[in-house]
C-alpha cells in the first residue's frame, strides 16, 4: 500500500499555472527524489502538500497521506497533520531553528503541542531523539542554544525535530545543500538510516543529481511546473529518456574544453601568511585564546595559471581571500602581486590587477545602480575614468554573453546566471591578471553552472587570465582548474595538480573530501555515450 | 502612482500652500483681537469661527501652520544632518569611533526629551527657535540608531566588498552605496519625527515654551481652547484636525516616497 499518493496536483497563484498535473506515489520505508532546477515547482510541491502555500493560490487534484486527502483539509486538521504525521526540513539549519531557545526546548515543543505530553516526559523523549540524530550527552546537552553548535549539528537538531512524533512522511527540502561535502555525507547518511529504521517515507527534494543517485530509490525529474519523467532511480538515470534529464546529466558532467595557458611566471605569492583572531575570554581573567584562521599558508599562482583552493567551511579560505584582495591585513608572512606586497594600503594599479566574482548573484550588487555603473565601478582605480567607458562597459557585457542594451537595466531584472555574468563583466573591466572566484558557480544551476564555467574558461584564454577557484565543491574545481590546494584548520594540508590530486588523494583530508563527494556511478553514465 | 502617495501629497500640500499663502495674505489680522466677535461658530465671515479674543480660526491656522512646519522641518533638518553622518561614520568604522558616537547618543537618549527642552528654553527664554534647537537635538540620535542599523546590516554584503576591491574607501563607499540603501529607512523614519516634531512644538507651545503671543502655532491653539472645549468646541478642533491632516499626509507621503524611489518597486518600462 502506498504511503502518499498524489494525482494530477495542479496549483496556480493568482491565474499564473506553476505546478501541473503533477501525480506520484511513495511507499513507507522508500526515499523518493524529486530533482529539478530552482523555479521548477519542487518546493511548491511540497508547500502543497503540507497547506502552505500562500494567499491566493489555487489547489486542484488530489494527494492522499494514509487515506487522507491534504488537499481539503481545513487549517485546523492540518495543524495537527503538519509535525505529527508529516515532518519537514528545510535547506537553512541557521535559520531554521529559534535562537533563543535551547535545542532540548525545541524537540520537546513539538511533543508538548501535539501529544500533550508534560515537560518532563517530552524532555526525555527529545534526548532520546537528539542521540539518535547523533548529538549524544554529554557532549551535547539538552540546554544548549543553536548559536553553539555547526551548520551539520544544527541540520541534525532539525531533524530530530521533524522526527520526534515518528511520522510516516518526511520532506527534506534541499536538506544539505547548505552543507559542505563532508557534513553533507553524514547528513544524507543519517536521512537514510532513519528511513530504514522507522520505516517512514522520505521525500528528498534537490536540485543535485549525484545526491539523489546514491540515496533515493524512486526519481521524478521536474520541470516548469511538470514531471516529465520518473522511475527507479538506476534505470531513469541509465537510460536518460527525456531530452530535459540528458540535458541535466550532460551539464553535471559537463567539462569546460582543457586548456594550458599556465606559465611559471609567478604572479601571485603567498608567503608564509599568518591571521589570527582573538576569541572572547573563556573566563573573566583567562588570556584571549588565539584562532588562527590562516596559519603559514605559502603558495605561488603563476600567470594563466587556474588554481584552485577547496577546503570545508571554517577552513580559513575566506581569511586568505580577504588578505589576497587586499582588504585585510595579516599578523605574519606576506602576500605577494607581481612582485610587490599586497596590502590594505596597496596602490590602485595594483588593485585593479586583481578582481573577484562573489558566491551570492543576489547580495553582489547596489540594487539601486543601473549596470553601466555596476560594471564600471572598479574603473574607480584608474586615475581618471576612461573617456569611452559606455563602450567598455558594452564590450564586457557583450564578453559575457550579455546583451550591450542590458547597461540601462537595473540588477533585479536578471536571473541569478545573467547575475553571476554580470559579476564576471565588472571583474574583466580594468583587463586585471588575477580574478578570485570565491564560490562564484556554487549558488548556480547545473545547466547555467556549466555554462558559466564554459564562459570562465574561454575568458581566460581570451584574456590570459589566471583565476584562483574557492570552492567546497570538488566537482567544480576538478572542471577548472590545472592544480589544486586543500586547506584545512588555516593550513595548506596538500597540493598537487588536479586530475593527480583527486584520483590519487595522498593526505587524510583530500581523501575524506573526495569520499564524501556524492557521485552519480560512473558505470550508470556509460551506456549513452 | 499608488493612491497613498496622492493622498498624503495633498494633505502635506494643503498644509503647505497655507503656510505660504499666510506669509502674503490671511483673511484676518491675527494680531488684532476683536473681543466682540468672541468664540463664533463658523460662518460666511469667519469660514472657521473665532476665538475667545475674537480672532479669525481660519487665519490663525495658516500663519499657525507656518510655525509649526519650520519647526518640525528644522527640527529634522537638524536631527538628520548630524545624525545620519554618525550613524554612517558608527557603521563604517567599528571600534572607538563607533563606541564614542553610540555611548554619545546614549547619553541623550538617557535624559526625558520634553524636560530638556523645558529646561534650554527656560534657560535661553521661550522662543520658537529654542524650541526648534530643543526638538532637534533629540532627532540626533533617532536617526543616528536608525543610519546605523541599517548601514551595518549592508557593510556584510558582497557589494560593499565588492566596492572596496574596486579601491573605494570608507566614506565613498557610505555616500554612494550605504547612504541610497538605508534612504527608504531614513524617509520613513524622517515623516515620522516630522510628526513627531509637530506634536512637540504643539507641546511646548502648550506648556507655553514654544511659539510666544502674538505669534499663533498650532500646539498653542490648542492649548487657549483647551479651557472651553466645552464651551465652544471648534475652537479646539479645528487645530487638532489640522495637526492629525498633516501628519497624516506627511507619514503617506513619507510610504510611498519610500516605495516610489525604489527601482525594484518600479514597474518595468
Amino acid at each position: 500500500m502506498s504511503l502518499l499518493s498524489v494525482t494530477d496536483l495542479s496549483v496556480s497563484i493568482n491565474g499564473m499555472a506553476l505546478l501541473d498535473d503533477v501525480a506520484f506515489t511513495l511507499a513507507p520505508g522508500e526515499i523518493f527524489g524529486l530533482v529539478g532546477e530552482s523555479g521548477s515547482g519542487k518546493s511548491l510541491t511540497a508547500l502543497a502538500l503540507m497547506g502552505l502555500l500562500p494567499q491566493g493560490a489555487l489547489t486542484t487534484g488530489h494527494a492522499e497521506l494514509e487515506g487522507v486527502d491534504l488537499l481539503n483539509q481545513s487549517e485546523r486538521a492540518m495543524c495537527a497533520l503538519r509535525g505529527n504525521r508529516i515532518g519537514m526540513i528545510f535547506q537553512e539549519p541557521m535559520t531554521a531553528l529559534n535562537p533563543l531557545m535551547t535545542i532540548g526546548d525545541q524537540v520537546a515543543e513539538t511533543l508538548m503541542v501535539h501529544r500533550a505530553m508534560p515537560r518532563g516526559e517530552a524532555l526525555a523523549v527529545a534526548r532520546e531523539k537528539l542521540d539518535r540524530v547523533g548529538l549524544p550527552e554529554p557532549r551535547f546537552p539538552l540546554n544548549i542554544y543553536p548559536h553553539e553548535l555547526s551548520g551539520g549539528q544544527r541540520q541534525r537538531v532539525a531533524i530530530a525535530l521533524a522526527i520526534a512524533l515518528k511520522p510516516a512522511l518526511l520532506i527534506a527540502d534541499e536538506p544539505t545543500t547548505a552543507l559542505d561535502v563532508t557534513t553533507q555525507a553524514q547528513i544524507l547518511e543519517l536521512l537514510r538510516d532513519l528511513v530504514e529504521d522507522e520505516g517512514m517515507g522520505l521525500m528528498l527534494i534537490t536540485h543535485d543529481l549525484a545526491v539523489v543517485a546514491g540515496l533515493a530509490t524512486h526519481t521524478a525529474v521536474m520541470q516548469s511546473g511538470r514531471i516529465v519523467e520518473q522511475g527507479l532511480t538506476e534505470p531513469l538515470f541509465r537510460a536518460r529518456a527525456h531530452p530535459y534529464t540528458a540535458a541535466l546529466f550532460a551539464a553535471s558532467a559537463h567539462q569546460p574544453k582543457r586548456v594550458d595557458i599556465g606559465t611559471t611566471e609567478p604572479l601571485l605569492v603567498v608567503d608564509h601568511a599568518l591571521r589570527a583572531y582573538t576569541l572572547a575570554r573563556p573566563s573573566a581573567f583567562a588570556p584571549r585564546p588565539l584562532l588562527h584562521a590562516v596559519d603559514d599558508v605559502s603558495f605561488t599562482l603563476h600567470e594563466g595559471e587556474s588554481l584552485g583552493l577547496v577546503g570545508s567551511s571554517g577552513c580559513g579560505k575566506s581569511t586568505l581571500t580577504r588578505a589576497i584582495l587586499g582588504l585585510d591585513h595579516l599578523q605574519g608572512g606576506e602576500i605577494r602581486l607581481f612582485g610587490k606586497p599586497v596590502g590594505r594600503q596597496m596602490p590602485n594599479d595594483m588593485r585593479a590587477g586583481v578582481q573577484v566574482v562573489f558566491q551570492d548573484p543576489y547580495g553582489s550588487f547596489n540594487p539601486r545602480w543601473r549596470v553601466d555603473r555596476l560594471v564600471a565601478e572598479p574603473f574607480h582605480l584608474l586615475p581618471t575614468a576612461p573617456a569611452d567607458w559606455r563602450e567598455r562597459v558594452a564590450e564586457a557585457l557583450v564578453e559575457v554573453g550579455l546583451h550591450p542594451d542590458d547597461r540601462r537595466k537595473y540588477i533585479h531584472e536578471f536571473s541569478g546566471g545573467q547575475r553571476q555574468r554580470i559579476a564576471i563583466a565588472r571583474a574583466l573591466i580594468t583587463r586585471p591578471d588575477l580574478i578570485v572566484l570565491d564560490e562564484a558557480v556554487s549558488a548556480l544551476d547545473v545547466r547555467i553552472r556549466a555554462q558559466v564555467l564554459d564562459l570562465l574558461a574561454s575568458l581566460r584564454v581570451s584574456h590570459g587570465l589566471a583565476y584562483l577557484f574557492i570552492s567546497h565543491d570538488l566537482s567544480v574545481v576538478r572542471a577548472i582548474t590545472d592544480r589544486v590546494l586543500v586547506m584545512e584548520a588555516g593550513r595548506i594540508v596538500e597540493e598537487g595538480p588536479t586530475e593527480a590530486l583527486f584520483t590519487a588523494p595522498r593526505h587524510e583530508v583530500t581523501r575524506r573530501l573526495v569520499a564524501a563527494t556524492p557521485q552519480i556511478p560512473p558505470d550508470w553514465m556509460e551506456k549513452i555515450a | 502612482m499608488k493612491p497613498g502617495l496622492a493622498i498624503g501629497g495633498v494633505l502635506a500640500g494643503v498644509a503647505l500652500i497655507a503656510a505660504l499663502v499666510s506669509l502674503v495674505w490671511t483673511p484676518y489680522d491675527v494680531t488684532v483681537l476683536t473681543i466682540a466677535e468672541k468664540l463664533q461658530t463658523p460662518s460666511p465671515a469667519h469660514w472657521l469661527g473665532t476665538d475667545h479674543f475674537g480672532r479669525d480660526i481660519a487665519a490663525m491656522l495658516m500663519v499657525g501652520a507656518r510655525t509649526s512646519l519650520a519647526v518640525a522641518l528644522v527640527a529634522v533638518g537638524i536631527g538628520m544632518g548630524l545624525g545620519v553622518p554618525l550613524g554612517l561614520l558608527a557603521a563604517a568604522r567599528p571600534g572607538w569611533a563607533d563606541e564614542l558616537t553610540m555611548r554619545g547618543n546614549d547619553l541623550i537618549f538617557a535624559f526625558p526629551s520634553l524636560v530638556i527642552a523645558i529646561l534650554i528654553t527656560a534657560v535661553f527664554g521661550p522662543s520658537a527657535i529654542n524650541a526648534i534647537i530643543a526638538i532637534g537635538i533629540f532627532n540626533i540620535p533617532v536617526f543616528a540608531r536608525v543610519t546605523r542599523g541599517g548601514a551595518m546590516s549592508l557593510w556584510t554584503l558582497d557589494y560593499i566588498r565588492a566596492a572596496q576591491v574596486a579601491g573605494k574607501g570608507r566614506a565613498r563607499i557610505s555616500a554612494e552605496h550605504i547612504l541610497p540603501n538605508i534612504a527608504n529607512l531614513l524617509i520613513v523614519q524622517g515623516t515620522i519625527q516630522f510628526s513627531l516634531g509637530i506634536l512637540a512644538e504643539a507641546g511646548l507651545s502648550y506648556v507655553g515654551l514654544g511659539a510666544q503671543p502674538p505669534l499663533p502655532s498650532w500646539g498653542r491653539m490648542l492649548a487657549d481652547a483647551q479651557t472651553m472645549v466645552t464651551l465652544a468646541p471648534h475652537v479646539a478642533i479645528f487645530p487638532g484636525l489640522a495637526i492629525v491632516a498633516t501628519v497624516l499626509g506627511l507619514n503617506l507621503l513619507g510610504d510611498g516616497l519610500r516605495d516610489a524611489l525604489d527601482p525594484r518597486l518600479r514597474r518595468a518600462r
